[in-house]
């Protein structure tokens, strides 16, 4: 049962099942085992980026494709939700429709930028998605009668999902181990699931014989094109479908936030925070994602504070406090991610599974 | 014994399409401009922004010159070479604010003896800079596209935050020196002195560029290196030692790309790089990876679009040099001039 839900990609080692069931179970029961608005944001911030994470590591990772666009298609699914939610109403039916265009929607793209620049050669791609991106991203925040600029978009989601909603009055009195149930705690389960579901997709594709033509590719491209898979043919179905998943990683992101930015979806610091999270957690297993992502999120959140305890610490000294002040954060993760290249490329996943 | 079949042979004239397509990217460039003539209709304001987006093509043509060598000469790709521009026009906009008394004299000399000042310390640094980026970040990743784009882009992160750590995270403001500030009047059309120093400038870095590439020892090993790095190798050159060469006189290059994109600018930030990446990567790929010419025709064509484009639709402006990858890569998928490997 646990073997075909995992599509057979079985852990493989011992502290790395426990790690990952850890982290399951402390998501699957975030509202009770850690009530608190900040905590539950965290939590669902984390299955978010999981899948979103996952979704990136299907193209690099299995790929070995760099893209610089993933934020992009992140931001389309967002903006779809956001923008069917706020013309069409509140309702499940917008978030459907609008889950679905933005999926289709950045499919088509990456099939586009994927036709125009995996041809010839994938180094291309990493320079066209950088330079696509960075005009979709102004043109976001230009056109503001449509996106709201830069300050975005704030919209309703159904009633049931709002902290309005209250339930379970007649049974357990509303309150449920001292967690109120409300649509947040409804809303927090539909980002669960929807990110669950999408995980577990990617693993069957990654574990299907498309993902093992993927990585016959990422090995060596020559051979498997000598052998007669259609390389361009498996690399843009990569993009497109990695592309789309993400997509719906961003609709639930809008979901859960009800908001969508420029800043928060689209930005270039969020595409670096993703790589991070794929190299840290190792690349080539979506378990890296998992790790990655939940590591990095929670380092995101607290680590910070940790910095500017220590920039108060050394504030006599002269750049110190400059260097670990809390906003300085990007530079050290510049050097982790650095070193973790060189020494580290397997990731956490890939030292705990024992190789090389 | 039959006869041998009678031998006719015809000398058919090649077409006119034949004939023409090896210099089609050199003529894409009055080409553009012509029809940029034909949309606008006004001799003064297109004379303005051709000598605008000439001025803008030739700043990015330095900066892009860089990464396409190197990435012809060893197959390293480095997106961490934004990272040079923005060093660059830090070091250089900080001399010369140093130089204060200097640039606001208005004498010529003092002037351009400022900028010249400014100048040398941006190479200075961008060239060690390059030196260590090479050694540290770059040599251990040779031959490995994947972690060459991961490690460089780490490096560019850094290199960003440290900028901020040391000039602070707010844009700076600043003017240019007397001598280059207001316009000359030509033909009814306003153009400022400093674009016109910007092309001229330009020009020159691109004539010393063919120069040392075509005419010297150093430029014809780098060519062959280009086409067929083993054989150089097997003949008993360094070539590795050149690489470097080549990347600190790139890194260089974008320093001096960075200041007088500042200069052109009149404010910097540490983003800057991170900005002119883009369009750095576009005349990199529109030219062809790997070669130089290709790559000057790429930045006149990107520099020329976008001002024309930015003038007659501001708004389309921004999609106009994707645009223009889309359409050049339809036509040639390798890009404008590819160079031809040897492998």
């Amino acid at each position: 049962m646990i073997r075909s839900l995992l599509s057979g990609d079985m852990p493989r080692s011992l502290p790395l099942a426990l790690i990952l069931g850890c982290i399951l179970i402390c998501l699957a029961l975030a509202p009770f085992l850690f009530p608190g608005v900040r905590t539950v944001d965290t939590a669902a911030r984390i299955c978010i980026f999981i899948v979103l994470v996952a979704s990136y590591d299907l193209l690099l990772g299995y790929g070995g494709i760099v893209s610089f666009a993933h934020t992009m298609f992140f931001g389309i699914g967002a903006y779809g939700v956001a923008l069917t939610s706020a013309h069409m109403g509140r309702g499940f039916d917008a978030i459907a429709i609008g889950a679905l265009v933005g999926a289709g929607f950045a499919a088509a793209l990456a099939l586009l930028i994927g036709l125009f620049s995996l041809r010839v050669r994938a180094i291309f791609f990493a320079m066209i998605t950088l330079a696509v991106a960075s005009a979709v991203a102004v043109l976001v925040s230009q056109l503001s009668g449509l996106t709201g600029g830069e300050d975005g978009l704030t919209f309703k989601t159904p009633r049931e999902l709002g902290p309005a909603f209250k339930f379970g009055k007649e049974t357990f009195d509303g309150v449920l181990f001292g967690v109120k149930l409300n649509g947040k705690l409804l809303a927090y389960y539909f980002v669960f699931i929807g990110a669950l579901v999408l995980f577990l997709t990617l693993l069957r594709v990654v574990n299907s014989p498309f993902g093992r033509v993927l990585q016959a590719i990422r090995e060596n491209d020559f051979r498997a094109e000598s052998i007669g898979y259609r390389v361009v043919y498996y690399r843009v179905a990569a993009t497109c479908l990695s592309a789309s998943v993400a997509a719906l990683a961003g609709s639930l992101y809008a979901v859960w936030l009800r908001y969508v930015g420029p800043d928060t979806v689209l930005s270039m610091e969020l595409m670096i925070d993703i790589l991070l999270m794929v190299v840290i957690g190792g690349m080539g297993t979506l378990y890296g994602a998992m790790i990655g992502a939940t590591l990095f999120v929670l380092a995101q959140n607290y680590l910070q504070n940790l910095m500017g305890a220590a920039s108060e610490l050394v504030a006599d000294l002269p750049l110190l406090p400059e260097l670990l002040s809390a906003d300085r954060w990007l530079l050290w993760l510049g050097v982790l991610f650095i070193l973790s290249v060189y020494f580290f490329p397997a990731g956490v996943v890939g030292r705990l599974r024992g190789k090389r | 014994m039959s006869a041998a079949p009678e031998h006719a042979p015809t000398m058919a004239q090649a077409t006119l399409a034949d004939r023409v397509g090896p210099y089609m990217p050199v003529l894409l460039v009055p080409l553009l401009a012509l029809a940029g003539f034909l949309a606008i209709m006004n001799p003064a304001s297109w004379l303005t922004l051709t000598v605008s987006g000439l001025a803008m093509g030739m700043m990015i043509f330095i900066m892009a010159s860089g990464l396409t060598l190197v990435f012809g000469l060893m197959d390293v790709i480095n997106f961490g070479h934004g990272a040079f521009v923005s060093v660059g026009a830090f070091v250089g906009i900080t001399v010369l604010m140093a130089l204060g008394q200097m640039t606001a004299a208005p004498s010529l000399l003092l002037n351009l003896g400022a900028v010249l000042l400014a100048v040398i310390g941006a190479i200075l640094a961008t060239g060690a800079m390059g030196w260590a980026f090479e050694k540290v970040i770059v040599a251990p990743v040779y031959g490995h596209h994947l972690k060459q784009i991961l490690v460089t882009m780490g490096g560019l992160i850094v290199v960003e935050q440290l900028i901020i750590v040391l000039w602070g995270p707010e844009e700076i403001y600043f003017n240019r020196p007397e001598a280059l500030k207001g316009a000359v009047t030509f033909a009814g059309a306003a153009i400022e002195k400093y674009r016109l120093v910007a092309v001229v400038v330009g020009l020159a870095v691109f004539a010393a560029m063919r120069w040392v590439l075509r005419r010297t020892k150093i430029g014809l090993i780098v060519r062959a290196g280009v086409e067929n790095g083993e054989m150089v190798e097997a003949l008993g050159y360094r070539l590795k030692l050149v690489f470097v060469g080549v990347f600190i006189a790139g890194s260089a290059l974008a320093g001096l790309g960075g200041v007088m994109w500042a200069l052109y600018q009149e404010v910097i930030t540490a983003h800057m790089g991170n900005h002119a990446m883009i369009l750095i990567f576009i005349v990199v790929i529109i030219g062809g990876l790997g070669s130089v010419e290709g790559c000057f025709i790429g930045a006149l064509l990107v520099g020329l679009l976008q001002n024309y484009i930015a003038f007659i639709e501001p708004k389309a402006a921004l999609i106009s040099n994707i645009a223009l990858m889309v359409a050049i890569l339809m036509w040639r998928p390798m890009g404008m001039i590819p160079v031809v490997k040897a492998k």
